[in-house]
This record gives structure tokens, C-alpha cells and sequence, in this order.
């Protein structure tokens, strides 16, 4: 699955999702999360009995990572958080433990709403055969997957989650948990401004108590301006500095392995400018794309020098793309940006930078740029020449 | 012809008093489009100057419907009125509905979608550069002297991708451009531009550009196959977008499509659709297509 580098979907780890379950009333175990072997003690103390230590980390098959493990008394949870904590899992490293009370199950279901884009509605998917293999039941035993569309207008009454529980068939002991369940996990997906809430397992505990065992949450970060709670979830040690530092500003900036920084206006053409040098880079040796940033229409001389400024701190930058189509912002606008971009940064711009304009006014922009005549700046009429001319820098 | 929008069509802006408003209208005025109104509940009975075009401001877009005769109505507003915007459009019965606006919340976008089921009112977006006929009407915010009128029909989920499409066949021209938005959910697809350009006499040829994520892409090229005689050039961006994670099961159970540059454009090309490896390129192969 290909990162959306438009898509502003955040994921929750599991005990954030946890706490938001709770807080909505889904029923769940005892627990809390711990960054370090003692607090992991102290809340084993605090919950009393067999716990269980959880890797937390935003990355499936953590269980064959060894990032899950049981332990029976205090003493022991702290030595398995000592154990998983700063495990590497698929190059997420691990951070935090979730200590929870262990349970055991005598049966494991499945639930989730989701986003389904595709047929641009909600969509309640529920399974009596839940844990791991649901990936796996969805293809071989597509009928034991119920999936029931949820008119967004609407949402999840009673009789709306009556109706998932019961094409998912779920057994007459527990249906009524599961209604209830099903209304309070709809209440956490609408009212928290989820694209996915995902339960897996849903458990039956041997005394028939259902609860929510395992869960994933992605939040729509477009929904921060009524969600004040939601900035708090931010993972803010694991983000890469030079995102950080470009969210400070308000750039939309992702970091990637390669060589070539790159500045764009609009999310398509920077995507379409990674590829572009891409491809030229196979010319040379593979070099690739440092960084997709978009510096929307606007393109200002500040928004230029914010950005510029961003790629110019990534150390494996070699050379620099600027690629803008002088739309609403014509191309002198943006030449006269790119001019005030490099006064303003002065001794801090090291790395060369070859300039594509193209669209409105491109000759006055071009002519701005030729007369200021910076010694870093290359200008090359074509984007295709321009990434090869970026590339064939960066692999010098 | 054109799709969607004609010389004909009456536009009012939702938000003109706003500066993203303002500016855009301004621009809409100076191509040439018919901007008969502009809605604020607040600022109703006004008017708003424009270098001498005096543009009146209404309460409701309903009340501006019924005096001016709108059929189009382009959306300014900021995401947290956008879905009262649109849904009131919606029950105004307006024809045409232009979602501009960036960063409205998927769920608000998802309910204002469902709500237009049944009703009369198209939407394109939101978070779409809008649609352009050139020299005849220009809805929302796509340069209108970058191109002319002509016999290419285009439509892209990207605002800066459509306009170098613009600029790189400007000779040719275009019947109409729309950029139908990258949002998770919007309302008018690569498929219902496909097939408006194919029911439109005018149109020669079809750009289509997508990108990564979801599967519209793979859906357009089935439905190119099926129903679609005219010649299509595709183009996709995202080739070297990194892999990102998959959270959960709900989403691999779901998506029909790995979502990759790669998937959409195999897809295209078993449909018969030309696919450049760069937007030049694409411009390439619709210019051979078209032998200019």
C-alpha cells in the first residue's frame, strides 16, 4: 500500500486506542502504557495477576517480534518490558509497553467500521472468526465476513447494529454485548473523527464478558479544528526531525532516501517531479528523490526560503529540483521568490539548485532569474531536462 | 460543447466575501464567466466591486437562485461551514455545486455525498482547482491564459498536473478541463467525466491524470474499455512515492487494488490507454494521436 503523500490520516498506537475506547464506554481490560521496565512493574503491581507486555508500535506482526509476552508477577512484567522496550520491529523501534491484564479467551471476533472510499460510504465489517487470519477469511470464506454499509447520513442506530451483529451471526450468549459494543465503537468512529476503528480480537472472556482486546484507530487530522484532544496523540519521537521542523513552519514535507531535494507547488506535480527524477537518476548511478515537499499555489518569496531552507538541512541533499508551474502565481512571482529565498538564506545556501518554470509569464520569470544570475542557480526550460540536470549534479 | 459548463452557465460564489473568495472571483470576472451572485448570510443586500463589475451578495443560495438564476455555484468557504455550504446548495436544488475548499474533514465530505443522492445537484470536489470551458466559463480557481478552446477534454485529481497538461497542449486547446479533487471521497470521478466527454460532440481526445491511492484509476480504465470510443492518454503520479504501512486488516480486506502508480497504470494500458512515463511524454502521445 503506497503512502498517500496527500492523505493527512493519522494512526493511534493500540493503548491510545485503548484509552479511547474506554473513554467512549467500550468495555476493555485493565492497563496502561509504560516507558520504562519500572512503570511497567508499577502498573503490573496496580493490576495484580498475570499481565500481559505489548510492544507499542504502529507496525503489524509485533507477536512474532517477540514484542508480546506474559508475565505472572510484577517482577517479571518489568523484565519483559526491559526486554521489548527499544526491540526493533520491521525498523519501528519499539518505545513504549502497554501492560494490560492477561485474559483468556474462549473466543475471538472481529469488528470494524472503516472509510470505504471506493463506494464513498461508511462500511461495518464484522466476523464471529476473528484474530490473525481475517485478512485470510475475507478471500477463502468471504460469507463469514459480514459487510454492511452505513449510510453516513444516518450512522449506527440500534437497528443498524442489530443488523451487523446479526449477518455476521454472531451467537444468541453474547448478541446483546456486541449491539452495545457495536453503538459505543460507532460512537468512537463518528464523534473522534476516525477513518478506521478496528477491533481484533473482539473476545469472549471463558466467563462470557465480550471486550475489546486489540484495537486500531486512524484519525482524519482534517478534523483537528473540532478534535482539540487529537493533537496530544501526536507521536511526536518518532517523527523525523526535518518533518517536524517543515510542520512548524506549515510545509507539507515527507523525508525519503535520496539525493536530490525537491520543491514544488501543488501535490500532483511533486509527486509527478519525484518520478521525473527518478528515472533521470537511473542515469546516474541511482539517485534518487531526498524529499517530496509542497509549497502549495502561493509559492511567496518566505513560503520559497521556508522550504529551501528545510531541504538545505537534510545532509544528504546534493543538489535541489525547484519545479513550479506559475499558475495563480505567475512566474516572476515565484522567480522573484526564489531571488528573495536566497538573500534571505545568504551563506546558508550551499547546494546547487536547478531552477523549471514554466506557465504565466515564464520569460519575465526566467529573465529575473538569469539577471540575478546566482551562482547556485542553473535554469532549464523543461522538466524532464531539469531533473536530469538535478540528478547528473547530485551524482557528482 | 463543453461539459458541465457552458457560456451559458450563471455562477454564484459561496464565501465572496472572503479573500480566497474575493481574489478568485475577481479572476473568474476577468476570463469572461458569468458571476451573477455571491451568498453570505452576514453581508446579504451588499454588493461586492470588482474593477467596476458590481456583484451582488445574497442570503441564501437559494434566494440568489431565484433572483439571478444561477446554475453553478462555486464553494469558498472555510472546512468547518463547507458541509452547511454544500448541503444548503444541495437543497437549493443547484445544478452544479464546486467545492474548492482544502482540508474538510472526510466525514463531512462522505455525509454531504450521501446527502446529494437522489437530488439534482452535481458536485465536483473538494479540494479541486474546479472546472474550466475555455473562453466560455471558468469555475473555481484554474488559470484561464494558460490555454484555449479547443478539441481535448481533460480531467485530473491534480490542480498543478492539469494546468502543465493545459500549458503543454495549449495549442491544441481544450473543450473543458476539471480537476475533480484528491480528497479520500469526492463527487464527480474520473468516470462521470469520461463519460460526459464521450457524449460531447466537441471532444477529440481525453487526458486522464491520476495518482496513487485508491483504485478510481483501475475502475476509469474498465470503464474506458466498456464504454469509451474516443482515444484516451493516460498519465499517474506516484511511481517512487514510498510504501507506506497498512494499519490493521479493515483497509487490505477492503481496497480492491494495491493503489500503486504501477497497478493503475497496467490497468490503464489493458484498456487501451496511452501512458506516458512523464507528463511530457503524455502530451507526446496526444499529439500523435491527434497528428498535430
Amino acid at each position: 500500500m503506497p503512502v498517500a503523500l496527500r492523505s493527512l490520516f493519522v494512526d493511534l498506537f493500540e493503548y491510545q486506542a485503548r484509552d479511547m475506547f474506554a473513554a467512549h464506554g467500550v468495555p476493555v481490560l485493565p492497563g496502561g502504557v509504560a516507558e520504562t521496565p519500572e512503570q511497567a512493574e508499577a502498573i503490573a503491581r496496580d493490576i495484580a495477576g498475570q499481565v500481559v507486555v505489548k510492544a507499542q508500535v504502529k507496525v503489524g506482526g509485533r507477536g512474532k517480534a517477540g514484542g508480546v509476552k506474559l508475565a505472572d508477577n510484577p517482577e517479571e512484567a518489568k523484565a519483559r518490558a526491559t526486554d521489548i522496550l527499544g526491540l526493533d520491529i520491521k525498523g519501528h523501534v519499539t518505545r513504549k509497553v502497554m501492560v494490560a491484564q492477561a485474559s483468556d479467551i474462549a473466543e475471538e471476533y472481529y469488528f470494524s467500521y472503516l472509510l470505504d472510499r471506493s463506494n464513498r460510504t461508511f462500511l461495518a465489517m464484522a466476523s464471529v472468526e476473528g484474530g490473525m487470519e481475517i485478512e485470510e477469511i475475507a478471500v477463502t470464506k468471504p460469507e463469514a465476513l459480514a459487510r454492511i454499509p452505513v449510510d453516513a447520513t444516518v450512522g449506527v442506530d440500534r437497528a443498524k447494529a442489530e443488523e451487523i451483529v446479526d449477518a455476521a451471526a454472531f451467537p444468541a450468549e453474547v448478541r446483546d454485548q456486541v449491539i452495545e459494543i457495536a453503538i459505543k465503537l460507532w460512537d468512537v468512529f463518528s464523534k473522534e473523527d476516525a477513518t478506521l476503528v478496528e477491533v481484533n480480537p473482539l473476545a469472549k472472556a471463558p466467563d462470557g464478558t465480550v471486550l475489546a482486546l486489540d484495537g486500531k484507530v486512524t484519525l482524519d487530522e482534517n478534523a483537528a479544528f473540532r478534535q482539540p484532544g487529537h493533537d496530544a496523540l501526536e507521536d511526536a519521537a518518532a517523527a523525523d526531525p526535518l518533518e517536524a521542523a517543515a510542520k512548524e513552519k506549515g510545509l507539507n514535507y515527507v523525508k525519503l532516501e535520496g539525493e536530490v531535494g525537491i520543491i514544488g507547488n501543488g501535490a500532483g506535480l511533486v509527486m509527478s517531479t519525484l518520478d521525473v527524477v527518478a528515472y533521470a537518476g537511473e542515469e546516474f548511478g541511482g539517485v534518487r528523490p531526498a524529499n517530496f515537499l509542497d509549497i502549495g499555489g502561493g509559492a511567496s518569496a518566505q513560503v520559497m526560503a521556508d522550504g529551501l531552507g528545510i531541504i538545505l538541512g537534510d545532509a544528504a541533499v546534493k543538489s535541489v529540483f525547484v519545479n513550479v508551474f506559475g499558475g495563480i502565481t505567475s512566474c516572476d512571482a515565484v522567480a522573484n521568490g526564489i531571488v528573495s529565498a536566497l538573500e534571505i538564506l545568504g551563506d546558508e545556501a550551499t547546494k546547487p539548485l536547478v531552477v523549471r518554470l514554466d506557465g504565466n509569464n515564464v520569460e519575465e520569470g526566467r529573465r529575473i532569474l538569469a539577471e540575478a544570475a546566482h551562482p547556485l542557480v542553473t535554469v532549464v526550460d523543461t522538466m524532464d531536462g531539469a531533473a536530469r540536470r538535478a540528478a547528473e549534479l547530485a551524482a557528482a | 460543447m463543453s461539459i458541465f459548463l457552458t457560456e451559458n452557465s450563471k455562477v454564484i460564489v459561496q464565501g465572496i466575501t472572503g479573500s480566497e473568495g474575493r481574489k478568485h472571483t475577481q479572476r473568474m470576472l476577468a476570463s469572461g464567466t458569468a458571476v451573477v451572485g455571491g451568498v453570505n448570510p452576514s453581508k446579504a443586500g451588499q454588493t461586492v466591486d470588482f474593477d467596476g463589475t458590481s456583484v451582488p451578495v445574497f442570503g441564501s443560495v437559494a434566494e440568489a437562485m431565484k433572483e439571478t438564476g444561477a446554475d453553478v455555484t462555486v464553494v469558498f468557504v472555510p472546512p468547518k461551514f463547507a458541509k452547511g455550504a454544500v448541503t444548503e446548495a444541495i437543497d437549493a436544488g443547484i445544478g452544479l455545486c464546486v467545492v474548492i475548499t482544502e482540508g474538510i474533514p472526510v466525514k463531512d465530505s462522505t455525509e454531504f455525498w450521501a446527502y446529494a443522492q437522489g437530488k439534482s445537484t452535481r458536485i465536483i470536489g473538494p479540494n479541486c482547482p474546479g472546472l474550466i470551458s475555455p473562453g466560455r466559463s471558468n469555475a473555481g480557481i484554474i488559470p484561464a491564459d494558460i490555454t484555449q478552446a479547443g478539441k481535448i477534454g481533460l480531467v485530473s485529481k491534480s490542480g498543478t498536473l492539469t494546468y502543465q497538461m493545459m500549458y503543454e497542449l495549449r495549442d491544441i486547446g481544450f473543450s473543458t478541463a476539471i480537476g475533480i479533487g484528491g480528497d479520500p471521497v469526492i463527487g464527480t470521478t474520473h468516470i462521470d467525466a469520461l463519460q460526459a466527454f464521450q457524449d460531447d460532440p466537441e471532444t477529440e481526445a481525453i487526458v486522464m491524470i491520476g495518482e496513487i491511492g485508491g483504485d478510481a484509476e483501475e475502475r476509469a480504465a474498465e470503464f474506458i474499455k466498456a464504454h469509451v470510443t474516443k482515444p484516451v492518454v493516460g498519465y499517474v503520479a506516484g511511481f517512487t512515492a514510498p510504501e507506506g504501512k497498512t494499519m490493521g486488516h479493515a483497509g487490505a480486506i477492503v481496497s480492491g487494488s494495491a493503489g500503486t502508480a504501477q497497478a493503475k497504470q497496467e490497468a490503464l494500458e489493458a484498456a487501451g490507454v496511452k501512458v506516458g512515463k512523464t507528463p511530457s511524454e503524455a502530451a507526446r502521445l496526444m499529439r500523435e494521436l491527434l497528428g498535430a
